[in-house]
């Protein structure tokens, strides 16, 4: 007689599918999981700690490092939080260059999103090469604004560090002129492919209900039907002023998280030309201090960052320092249901669905 | 080819079995110099075509191009440390990637490169070749097994399964071939093909099942779920390092050129190029068309993504095995009603084409067209 | 028609083979950093600075020492200056908060050193040189211009007067 017994498999933090440090233990029987859970913690570097040893200008290149991949919408949340806190009112101009530079950054992210997710479905290498290419054209023009092109520190409570150079409208003009044709091209490239359709159409589904109780955001919840942006919701830096769609999907499979994403960055590209359109001159950043003392109080801001609803929690005491710095990391939540999503589909599927949560570790961890 | 050559050199004192020993020991010392030139080659061939299909350099700094990144490649992975294992089945394990190197090897020895340049130039060539891919099933297991390590075990039960799936389709494909010339001798079919035309036009089916079950037949994407890193485990040869693993990684690229010598000489007809052959001798031709379909092969490898387990085996099972056994009816019918070639051609390619589209369509939702699914909302109020 | 999805992906990739590599090869193509760089080798004046520590204070992670030494005029002289460069991490928070413009973001990238502690810069490593970065520095900033052109008002601080040579070295 044929028994079979279930087993545990480590896909260990060291992984090439695994975005980053992520482990996930699952108990498999034959192909099938049965189980799994996830231990975090790898990345952990105690960021949040260590913010309350920063004053808040400190704390914000810090937060380029926890969703490294979506440097600019940390830097956007945290000013906001401290603006919030401190009664701070960045100037017209600020607030446009802070929504050009999410946009793009949204771009830049789903691009990388985009590469990587196929990359771990088996197309070795080719897609995210391209992808990589556009995204470098991205981190190029943001060089060009501040200095670095993975943590920039760029935007401060108050506006924005330092106003844009000449040479960066042409560019952004240049990269909105070639894009979008070469967007149409990788997804046609992609989304009739047989073989990519039988990876992820029906797998991974998450249904309206579970997205909505276990606090899923961003594209995720968007494709599950679930109409819900933040940047529409509760519009910050006058996103109420410009005028652009929210895409959002059927089933909640991994397939429609993928074109969401393709659909959003069609969007943000239409964000940005609107907003270099109304560019109003003028100041780019508020007089604020070097050391921000705000009064007394708390105060909470949640902005749309690429992988979902990114918050940032923070409580003063009157000091130069925050009493306590909490995020609310879209990726980590995100994560928050795998055992609903992942029971019953084989192994295969498992590195589909983490691949299209689009999560990054040092998010997650913090 | 070489006989005449060795009677001109050595006269004909010879006794007819040094000749055949001394013709065999040229034979293969030049078919183990064509495998290992091409297993390095192919290294180099792969990762350039495939940097250069995603924008980027690939390797050129080892030489002029990158030319001495095979040599590179090769030292490394001979110097690295062999361990063994812990209570691996001695024997087995060292057996295997020797075994498994035989496949190809002895596949090319059949390969007819030239007229009458085959090394095992026998009436069953075919039937040998089909044998010899058989014969890469056992060492895939006897490294699983031996290896004592349950992912690895469970990597080759996976990786027999989906070889095993899909040989019949690549057998069954070859039957249509067999019908039309009636001779299992490889030279044959290409003296065949030169006549009538290659069986590429002529049993397009056919080449396309054996092109798909072939790349199947070699782990290589869209159904290398054996090298895909992100599959359970690294698959059988898990545990190999140093030199064996040296014999894996150079059977696997000269097994992928012995599929495309296959290739060429059952489908693309050979040496045959018609009036082309006076210019540039036989062998260059075979060699440019084995060369053309590795190129072939690597340009789907870096496009598709992978297959998931059992959809690899529902295509094998449900797909290939019935297309494959209607061609064998359908070209069985022609030879029976003794078409003409062109009629033969027009009808395989429409029935190709026709069958293809309809059998999809009825295993369901492969079949339906796609769309995106996803809209766009306005939002009623913008707050 | 099934397949189409296949073979258009084949056929968009086999077009890039065509496509000039995007790469640039590094150590032999040489990277021209943009105008506003936030570059490892950090620029600094010693006639500008007063030791305010301002930097010091900015910096997220305490990478800058500074010890100082009072003069008889109520200045300071500088004795020490270190920025730790293992620990920074380019932030620029330092050359945005200097009152005096006298700290620059550098150019370069690749400072890798055999020891740790050599990766502390002291004061007379980070002096003035053509190739600063204009992070924070709009006179820096335009790439085309030749910096070394710039550098006629390097030595002018917009602070307080600056005492004469000789006082300072008592």
């Amino acid at each position: 007689m044929v028994t079979s017994n279930p087993y545990m498999v480590n896909m260990g933090p060291q992984h090439p599918s695994t975005h980053g440090v992520l482990r996930l233990r699952l108990v498999l029987d034959g192909e099938q999981v049965l189980r799994v859970e996830p231990v975090l913690g790898y990345l952990h570097s105690s960021k949040e700690k260590l913010q309350e040893e920063h004053t808040y200008l400190q704390t914000v290149p810090i937060t380029d490092r926890m969703d490294y991949l979506a440097a600019m919408t940390n830097n956007l949340g945290v000013s906001l939080a401290i603006e919030k806190l401190a009664g701070i009112q960045s100037p017209p101009r600020a607030e446009c260059l802070r929504v050009i530079m999410s946009e793009l950054q949204r771009l830049a992210s789903h691009c990388f999103a985009q590469g990587v997710f196929l990359q771990d479905l088996g197309a070795w290498g080719s897609p995210l090469m391209y992808f990589l290419r556009e995204r470098e054209q991205i981190l190029d023009m943001f060089e060009m604004v501040c200095g670095a092109r993975l943590t920039y520190n760029y935007i401060r409570p108050g506006g924005v560090s330092q106003d844009i150079p000449p040479q960066f409208t042409p560019a952004v003009n240049s990269f909105l002129d070639t894009f979008p044709a070469k967007l149409d091209e990788y997804e046609e490239l992609l989304w009739k492919n047989e073989i990519l359709r039988a990876r992820t159409v029906g797998v991974g589904v998450v249904s309206r209900e579970l997205a909505v109780s276990a606090a899923f955001s961003g594209p995720m919840l968007r494709a599950s039907g679930v109409q819900w942006d933040l940047r529409k919701q509760d519009p910050y830096c006058g996103y109420q002023n410009y005028e652009f769609d929210i895409p959002v999907g059927q089933t909640g499979d991994c397939f429609d998280r993928f074109m969401v994403r393709f659909y959003e960055m069609r969007e943000s590209l239409k964000i940005v030309r609107q907003a270099l359109d109304v560019l109003p001159p003028g100041e780019w950043k508020a007089a604020v201090p070097i050391v921000i003392r705000p009064p007394a109080g708390e105060a909470f801001q949640m902005i749309e960052s690429p992988r979902g609803m990114l918050g940032y929690y923070l409580v003063s005491d009157g000091g130069a320092n925050p009493w306590r710095f909490h995020v609310r990391a879209p990726s980590f939540i995100n994560l928050g249901a795998l055992n609903e999503m992942l029971v019953g589909t084989t192994m295969a599927d498992v590195v589909a669905i983490v691949g299209s949560i689009d999560i990054v570790m040092g998010e997650v961890d913090r | 080819m070489i006989n005449p050559w060795i009677i001109a050199t050595f006269g004909s004192a010879l006794p007819g079995w040094l000749l055949a020993t001394i013709t065999g020991a040229i034979g293969t010392v030049a078919v183990l110099v064509f495998t290992l030139v091409s297993a390095l080659a192919a290294i180099w061939i792969e990762r350039k075509l495939i940097s250069r299909m995603q924008v980027r350099y690939g390797p050129n700094r080892v030489g002029p191009k990158g030319l001495l990144q095979p040599f590179a490649d090769a030292l490394k992975v001979i110097g690295k440390e062999a361990i063994t294992p812990f209570g691996v089945d001695k024997v087995v394990y060292s057996a295997a990637p020797f075994i498994i190197f035989l496949a190809p090897l002895l596949t090319f020895g059949l390969v007819p490169f030239a007229p009458g340049a085959a090394v095992l130039n026998t009436d069953i060539s075919l039937l040998l070749v089909v044998a010899l891919g058989a014969l890469g099933v056992v060492p895939i297991f006897m490294a699983g097994w031996a290896s004592n390590n349950k992912y690895s075990l469970m990597g080759a039960m996976r990786s027999i399964a989906q070889t095993v799936s899909y040989e019949i389709p690549l057998v069954l494909s070859l039957v249509g071939l067999v019908v039309v010339t009636g001779s299992l001798k490889l030279e044959d079919l290409v003296v065949y093909q030169i006549q009538h035309g290659w069986f590429i036009f002529l049993q397009p089916l056919a080449a396309v099942i054996f092109f798909i079950a072939g790349s199947a037949e070699l782990n290589r994407t869209p159904t290398d779920i054996m090298e895909g890193e992100s599959e359970l485990a690294a698959g059988y040869h898990i545990e190999y390092s140093g030199f064996k693993f040296s014999l894996f990684y150079a059977t696997e690229y000269s097994h992928v050129f012995a599929v495309s010598a296959l290739i060429s000489v059952l489908f693309l007809g050979g040496w045959g190029t018609g009036p082309l052959l006076d210019l540039v001798p036989a062998v260059v031709w075979m060699v440019l068309k084995t060369y053309l379909l590795f190129c072939v092969f690597v340009w789907t490898r870096a496009t598709l993504p992978r297959l998931r387990m059992d959809q690899l085996m529902a295509f094998a099972w449900k797909f290939l095995l019935p297309l494959s056994l209607i061609n064998i009816m359908v070209v069985a019918l022609e030879e029976l009603l003794g078409l003409p070639g062109i009629v033969v051609a027009v009808v395989n390619m429409v029935l190709a084409v026709v069958l293809i589209v309809q059998w999809t369509r009825l295993l369901g939702s492969n079949g339906q067209s796609p769309e995106r699914r996803v809209y766009i909302q306005r939002p009623a109020t913008a707050q | 028609m099934v397949g189409s999805g296949i073979l258009n992906g084949l056929l968009t990739v086999l077009k890039h083979i065509g496509q000039k590599p995007y790469t640039r090869q590094y150590p032999e193509e040489a990277l021209v950093p943009p105008g506003r760089f936030r570059g490892y080798d950090f620029g600094w004046s010693e006639e500008r600075c007063t030791g305010c520590a301002t930097c010091a204070k900015a910096c997220p992670h305490g990478c800058i020492d500074i010890v100082t030494d009072p003069l008889p005029n109520g200045r300071y002289s500088i004795e020490v200056f270190d920025i730790d460069l293992g620990k920074c991490m380019v932030c620029g928070l330092c050359v945005e908060v200097c009152p005096y413009d006298a700290l620059f973001m550098g150019t370069k990238f690749a400072l890798a050193t055999e020891n740790r502690w050599d990766l502390v810069v002291h004061k007379e490593d980070i002096g003035s040189r053509p190739d600063l970065s204009g992070y924070y520095r709009p006179a820096f900033q335009n790439h085309a211009a030749p910096r070394a052109e710039m550098r006629a008002d390097y030595g002018v601080s917009k602070g307080v007067a600056k005492p004469a040579a000789e006082e300072k070295k008592a």
